[in-house]
């Protein structure tokens, strides 16, 4: 069981998390919404809850909710920029749907 | 591909697709409804199963207690009543009810709504609104999926507070959420504005089967801006049926038809009526009778109707200080303008041709659902701002009984406006107001809406105090009076609805009464301002008289000017304000020296006091 973050990746969590001056990793989950049933969750953590899974990525702690690594097990965070967008993309092998705008998935 | 950011804890979970809240207008007319749904800023009517778009304003009740709307309702079965037209009943008594209905009626409680006697026991008015609109929204939660989250309900532009109240109430039986009542010929300048991005002075010309609504709107930067209304509640295709039927009747010599009779006699006329939309002649029959109808006679049965509504266009325009050169566009709304008589009236009237790209029976509706997907919270572009007018001038009574008009009539609201007023005696410490509405010049034949007093003015010689009054009408209609005395400070005011209690024919009554008898409510001014002043003459002299009468004046002097006072007095209770002006100035006249005398007494007791004081500084 394993979320992964590229370097890529993980350099630009780096980067912002020490604008944010605080936090002590990012919290990757999905939660039931969007158009095609299941959403990504994406936020930093200040806190930590008893059942979270901590993974270590390059520095960066990766922190999942159970259910959620039920979902999210094997994805690969990466950092794209295209055009003149950039952020953060999943790889989930577990998906085998996405919305046309890929916001959201089943699985 | 979505790109994501990292969100701070708690707010990514937050996230989530905000549903699309439902909404549609209604136009819930004399003779036929409709419903229609806005999304991303255009709308479509919704069709029946059938795909019938527009529902017969027709509830039929049988015994039993079922009911059927619509076309499905117009075709009688043995001992079920058939009610149409009701909406002119919606909030009515029995007393505003004049013509003939080809249903009985029975007078409520004291005050109140009519009901309709009918096959399943007597029913509201409210009730056969509540019936149609459920018809309506069945429509729409079955043909276009789903419940709806709130309505826009369009009524016509003079419909008063209890009838918006009952069409409210109806929409509440029906389990509906209102968002708005909006005017009709209001909701048709939403439909044009937006979806063609009219820009102008616009006049919105509303035939429908039961009223009659003109509108002047102004159209600027996605604004609009009603200018002025006016129309006739009481008018519209149903007179011409009517019309019709009774001139079939008179020329078949066959007169006090049964009920069910008249009733088809109606429906034939409609139909013939319909028929010279496209044809210049059509046949009518009562029993063995028969003639031919031909569009000239139905010129002369409609062209008296169609004056009646140039004539409100003409007071329309007249009221926002227009000439018909000055109308952009003209508007053609309600089945009754397909009409091709009342096109080509309203051509001649505003020497242009009307608009009438959107379906004149839908426009409304559309116009309606357009709003109600803005109010539900589905903005879409620049949100459109609807300004409202009051329909009757509002003022205080002021001594004499005239009416002091502080906003007039067709101002926009919300709208303040204010004026000053002052005492009428010495030491006058209080001040009465009473708010009224209407046109005429004395408040006995406007409408009384508040009193209310404001006590504690410092006392002051007449005419020194400055008391502000001030009105207030918010974008509800409400209606805010204060009363403020300007060197002390004080203040009193009053809240009231002006609209409330007033039957929309009593608003045209009162606006038309006011130009008929515009110039003898001059003179009764003038009157009561000449009784006025002659009054506040006598009650100085006699003050004066009272204090220095006996030390100024020989006892012949006294008496003279004593005689001059009763002959004003005996004459301000008259109704001659000539012969009041002339007896005014008399008593003006001959006072003149017993003021000079009092004056001169004036000066002398005020140096006699200072001499008083010199005296006094000696010892």
């Amino acid at each position: 069981m394993a979320i992964l973050l590229t370097e890529n990746a993980a350099k630009h969590v780096a980067s912002q998390m020490a604008a944010r001056g605080k936090g002590v990793g990012i919290r990757v989950g999905v939660t039931t919404t969007g158009c095609s049933g299941m959403a990504y969750v994406l936020e930093f953590v200040d806190e930590l809850n008893t059942e979270d899974k901590v993974f270590a990525n390059h520095g960066i702690n990766v922190i999942v909710d159970p259910k959620s690594l039920l979902y999210l097990d094997g994805t690969e965070m990466d950092f794209v920029k295209t055009g003149l967008n950039e952020g953060f993309e999943f790889h989930n092998p577990n998906v085998k749907g996405e919305c046309g705008c890929g916001e959201s998935f089943t699985v | 591909m979505v790109l994501f950011t990292i969100a701070e804890p708690g707010q990514g979970r937050a996230r989530q697709v905000i549903k699309r809240k439902r909404a549609a207008g209604i136009d819930l007319g004399t003779t036929n409804s409709l419903i229609a749904i806005a999304k991303d800023g255009k709308a479509e009517v919704i069709a029946d199963v059938h795909g019938q778009r527009l529902l017969p304003s027709v509830v039929q009740y049988r015994a039993g207690g079922s009911r059927t709307v619509g076309i499905d309702a117009m075709s009688p079965l043995p001992g079920a009543t058939i009610i149409s037209s009701s909406k002119r009943l919606l909030g009515r008594g029995l007393a505003d009810i004049q013509h003939q209905l080809p249903y009985v009626l029975q007078d409520a409680a004291k005050g109140g709504m009519v009901n309709i006697d009918t096959a399943t026991g007597p029913v509201s008015p409210v009730q056969v609104a509540a019936d149609i609109l459920q018809a309506l929204v069945e429509r729409a939660t079955t043909q276009a999926g789903g419940e709806l989250d709130g309505v826009v309900i369009t009524v016509p532009a003079y419909f008063d507070e209890p009838q918006r109240q009952a069409t409210r109430a109806a929409a509440r039986i029906a389990g509906l959420n209102v968002l708005r009542l909006l005017n009709e010929p209001t909701a048709a300048a939403v439909a044009y504005g937006l979806d063609q991005q009219l820009q102008g002075t616009i006049v919105i010309y509303d035939l429908g089967g039961g009223t009659f609504d003109v509108s002047l709107m102004r159209l600027h930067k996605g604004v609009f801006e009603v200018l002025a209304i006016g129309g006739d509640s009481a008018l519209g295709g149903d007179d011409i049926d009517r019309a019709i039927a009774d001139w079939m009747q008179k020329s078949s010599g066959s007169s006090g038809m049964p009920v069910e009779d008249y009733r088809q006699l109606l429906q034939q006329a409609r139909a013939a009526k319909h028929a010279l939309t496209t044809v210049t002649t059509t046949t009518v029959r009562i029993g063995a009778w028969q003639a031919e109808f031909t569009r000239s006679t139905l010129h002369e049965l409609m062209d008296s109707y169609i004056e009646t509504t140039l004539k409100a266009c003409r007071r329309v325009l007249r009221d926002a200080g227009l000439a018909a050169a000055d109308v952009t566009d003209v508007v053609l709304v309600g089945g009754s303008t397909r009409t091709p008589r009342v096109q080509q009236k309203v051509q001649e009237f505003f020497g242009r041709a009307p608009l009438c790209s959107i379906n004149p029976d839908e426009v409304v509706a559309l116009g309606a659902a357009l709003q109600a997907d803005v109010l539900v919270g589905n903005k879409y572009g620049d949100a459109a701002l609807l300004l409202d007018v009051m329909p009757l001038s509002l003022g205080v009574e002021t001594m004499g009984g005239l009416m002091e008009k502080i906003i007039p009539r067709n101002s926009t609201i919300p709208v303040s406006r204010a004026q000053e007023f002052t005492t009428y005696k010495d030491g006058q410490t209080a001040m009465s107001f009473s708010v009224f509405q209407g046109e005429r010049e004395l408040v006995s034949d406007c409408r009384s809406l508040a009193h209310f007093e404001l006590r504690g003015i410092p006392p002051m010689v007449a005419g020194a105090a400055r008391i502000k009054v001030s009105f207030q009408v918010d974008a509800d209609g409400l209606l805010e009076v204060q009363a403020e005395e300007m060197t002390s400070g004080i203040k009193s005011s009053t809240v009231v609805k002006p609209s409330f209690g007033l039957v929309e024919h009593d608003i045209l009554d009162m606006i038309k009464a006011s130009i008929e008898s515009a110039a003898a409510d001059k003179a009764l001014r003038t009157l009561r301002e000449r009784q006025v002043e002659a009054q506040r003459h006598i009650e100085s002299l006699k003050a004066a008289l009272q204090q220095d009468g006996e030390s100024l004046l020989s006892v012949d002097e006294k008496h003279k000017l004593e005689q001059v006072m009763q002959e004003l007095t005996v004459a301000a209770a008259g109704a001659d304000a000539v012969l009041i002006e002339r007896l005014t100035e008399t008593l003006n006249n001959q006072s003149r020296d017993f003021a000079g005398r009092r004056m001169d007494a004036g000066i002398k007791t005020a140096l006699a006091g200072r001499r008083l004081d010199a005296l006094g500084e000696k010892p």
